[in-house]
């Protein structure tokens, strides 16, 4: 038997194991199975941490009120109690160390999302006061005349 | 960070009627590239294999044509999926951290492997050639020879031995290695199939039969584009010397063998018929059971994609050239005709399962309509765009043509059984 | 035939010296002691949907968006909200333009100006990633980028993954896309980040009408957990078996 016709065979496993070799070099050590199942389980453990120290940019009603005590204590006390602050006035991220002012929305538009009357029965839209936009002060914003924080006051 | 925002697929996607929010075409032309491509691999070399391992004498020129021709369709078979990742840089993944629960994961290690095969067989093949041209250019000088000694010199990986008992150990491996990889052939392209055919989530694709199917439709696109080229390729000869009128080259070269041809082109028939009739299978399956999908997918089938389907595929792509083959007085042109019409039927299929199984939403209640970018104004455009497109099928000419000065495969006195 | 089985025992001896190399392989995918460290068996997180409360308001999009930093004006979301218009003689309409990220102001759906009296019932369906018991897109995933933790939340590598695309086809529920800066696979993960620091998920917080609550399963004192296991909770495309663990309220049979 003629040896030469290992040589292919020498060639293909030179290959095979630069791959292994390669794969030391670019693979993460901590890249494996971690947990029950091959399946859902085979991933780079870092990464977990690397999710968990995402920034995080809305704070909350309660830190608001570390500043803001007197709007955040006026706002629960009116209709709009459940909106959060940061759902017109932005998130708030790190302010107001970056950021002085926050970017508040007072855009109709904010405002019709709920209160746009699509007269849906059974829904819990319906129980929303609501106007139809083209009728009501069209082109106008809301705030020139509802006070967000107590939507009870007329400030016009 | 100033990158530049691109949503993948909203520039070729047109939405209709409710689509949830996040769909888009995602996989686009060249995931339809993508197993055409390795289908002309895999079907190449089970033409080739024909001659190898079942002995089938009519088919020598071609078979040997097919093995160095499927060797350059080999490195274009990934070149699509490197025009579509998201990611191309991280290529190599799938061979470092393979997460074998995909059938994605199969391709580093099925294309790794095949490639293997494939150049080993042509190691078998060409090895005595390898050697006696280094004799031949050990006098020469010049670039291109010592270009070719070089080249020469590592491909014969020191084994110069080219005594008749070598030679017979030779053909002995090269049978074995044919043998082998046509189930690596059929694996590799059923593993295509497996890929469309295990997704649960899309209706039209989620079918046992779907790599079954893919695996026929590839031999039968391998065996035609190697029909083509090759009788291409032979009667261009043929033509350049009668052209030159030198009667040794007229001698030599006669055009195609139509022998060759008729034998191949049963074997093309016999793939045809089963690719037919699992498709046909499949549809008839479907409306027959009417699953929650069906409703959506008949809309698709019978309506908005009726074209591609009926007419392109299975009647200009299927039925045509099948009655052009099988009516008597078959002549070499109307071959060429039926193979380049096998060629595009095969494309519509891989066209009608990608693109079509993208063009209901999930919701069963929406459409989705593919407007292939065709002049590229940007990276994304031209990658999965028309001209991303041909790159993928100019290439493998290309290659082909670059191989071949190096393992010629048309020489009638290489690899003697 | 001596040559034959000499070549037979050659190449025998070839491939078992060749396949010790792979085999070695399997050492390489370790269960590591940090499995301890990561192991988190008394939470495992859910999520409960209202849709007798949810009104379409459309905040908690814009407020995922911002917090999880997806492109404003890409039309791609992690969640979105989904309306429907069931009319009285039979017919379905659903939208969800931007997903809802603007909130639904107009009554036009589809193109079309449905009168309330032909309205039989209209809805909102807020979705959201199910973090899938057995998620399809996690066993797609050809090189492990995409993954469970041991808390229940399926998350995303960005560093590794190739975008491929398969895990974005294989969902059912079409949760997933493209970055459209980042370049791989993306989706909602329940803001991982803030659910670990004891916040909730930013779509939770911003719903002012309670249609969107976490829920730690493991935790019976839970009171989200024992809505979902007292009252009648139904989950999205149960038939795909993904084993979802995001729960309804109100889930009409209409819903896509």
């Amino acid at each position: 038997m003629k040896r030469h016709v290992l040589h292919p065979l020498w060639v293909a496993i030179g290959l095979v194991g630069v791959i292994f070799i390669a794969r030391q070099f670019l693979v993460p050590d901590d890249f494996g199975v971690h947990g029950d199942s091959f399946t859902y389980n085979y991933y780079r453990l870092s990464n977990v941490q690397e999710w968990k120290d995402f920034e995080i940019k809305y704070r909350g009603r309660d830190s608001c009120r570390e500043c803001h005590a007197d709007n955040v204590r006026a706002h629960r006390r009116a209709p709009h109690k459940r909106v959060e602050c940061e759902n017109c006035h932005g998130p708030s991220g790190n302010h107001p160390d970056d950021v002085e002012f926050l970017p508040l929305n007072k855009e109709r538009s904010m405002c019709l999302r709920c209160h746009a009357d699509l007269d849906y029965p059974n829904t819990a839209r319906a129980d929303l006061p609501a106007i139809v936009d083209r009728r009501h002060k069209r082109g106008r914003e809301c705030v020139e005349c509802h006070n967000p924080h107590d939507p009870r006051e007329d400030v016009s | 960070m100033s990158e530049e925002i691109i949503v993948h697929g909203v520039e070729w996607t047109a939405k209709e009627l409710f689509v949830y929010p996040n769909e888009f075409i995602y996989w686009s032309i060249q995931i339809v590239m993508y197993p055409y491509m390795t289908g002309l691999v895999a079907g190449a070399f089970v033409l080739s294999s024909l001659y190898h391992v079942f002995g089938q004498k009519d088919l020598k020129e071609i078979a040997q044509f097919s093995l160095v021709f499927s060797l350059a369709l080999l490195p274009v078979a990934a070149l699509p999926l490197l025009l579509h990742l998201q990611q191309p840089l991280r290529a190599m993944e799938p061979l470092l951290t393979p997460h074998f629960t995909s059938a994605i994961a199969a391709f580093g290690i099925v294309f790794t492997a095949y490639g293997l095969i494939v150049l080993s067989e042509i190691w078998f093949v060409y090895r005595v050639y390898f050697v006696h041209e280094l004799e031949l250019l050990k006098s020469r000088s010049g670039f291109w020879n010592v270009l070719r000694r070089i080249v020469y010199t590592i491909l014969t990986l020191g084994a110069r031995d080219v005594s008749a008992d070598a030679v017979r150990v030779d053909h002995k491996a090269a049978k074995i290695l044919a043998g082998v990889g046509i189930p690596v052939a059929c694996f590799l392209h059923g593993y295509a199939g497996f890929i469309f055919g295990s997704v649960k989530a899309n209706a039209l694709w989620m079918s046992p039969l779907m790599p079954v199917i893919f695996i026929m439709s590839a031999v039968v696109s391998g065996i035609a584009l190697c029909m083509f080229t090759y009788i291409v390729i032979m009667e261009w000869k043929a033509f350049r010397s009668r052209r030159r009128d030198s009667a040794a080259a007229a001698g030599e070269i006669k055009g195609v063998e139509t022998d060759v041809i008729h034998k191949a082109t049963r074997y093309l028939l016999g793939f045809l018929v089963a690719a037919i009739s699992l498709e046909l299978l499949d549809l008839i399956f479907r409306g027959y059971t009417a699953m929650k999908s069906w409703d959506i997918l008949r809309s698709v089938m019978y309506g908005k994609d009726f074209v591609n389907i009926f007419v392109l595929q299975y009647l200009l792509g299927n039925l045509v050239p099948f009655v052009l083959l099988l009516l008597p007085g078959r002549t070499i042109k109307r071959t060429v005709v039926a193979l380049l019409l096998v060629l595009f039927g095969v494309f519509m299929m891989r066209w009608n399962v990608v693109i079509g199984g993208q063009a209901f939403s999930l919701s069963f209640a929406g459409y989705m309509h593919y407007h292939i970018p065709l002049i590229p104004h940007s990276l994304e455009t031209f990658k999965e765009g028309l001209f991303g497109a041909l790159t993928v099928i100019a290439t493998p000419f290309v290659l082909f043509w670059l191989i071949d000065k190096f393992v010629p495969s048309l020489r009638r006195d290489i690899g003697e059984a | 035939m001596t040559c034959s089985r000499r070549a037979f025992l050659k190449d025998t001896l070839g491939c078992s010296l060749a396949s010790v190399l792979p085999l070695s392989a399997f050492t390489l995918l370790t269960r590591t002691e940090a499995r301890a460290a990561v192991a988190n068996s008394n939470v495992r997180w859910g999520f409960l949907v209202d849709t007798n409360k949810c009104v379409g308001c459309g905040m908690c999009v814009k407020a995922c968006k911002n917090e999880n930093e997806i492109p404003y004006d890409a039309p791609v979301t992690r969640t979105w909200v989904e309306r429907y218009i069931v009319t009285k003689d039979g017919r379905t309409l659903a939208d969800s333009p931007l997903g809802g990220r603007d909130g639904y102001t107009q009554r036009e759906i589809s193109e079309e100006d449905i009168e309330p009296e032909d309205i039989a019932k209209a809805f909102f369906v807020p979705k959201l990633c199910n973090q899938c018991d057995n998620p399809a897109c996690v066993q797609v995933c050809p090189v492990g980028a995409t993954y469970k933790t041991d808390d229940g939340v399926v998350l995303v590598d960005r560093e590794w993954c190739i975008g491929c695309g398969y895990c974005i086809m294989a969902c059912p529920y079409g949760v997933r896309f493209f970055h459209p800066v980042h370049k791989v696979a993306e989706k909602c993960n329940f803001c991982y980040h803030r659910i670990t620091k004891g916040l909730d998920p930013a779509c939770v917080q911003s719903c002012a009408f309670g249609a969107r609550r976490l829920a730690n399963l493991r935790d019976p004192d839970d009171p989200v957990t024992q809505i979902i296991t007292t009252e009648r909770v139904a989950v999205l495309k149960d038939e795909y078996g993904t084993k979802p663990n995001v729960f309804y309220l109100g889930l009409d049979a209409n819903v896509r």
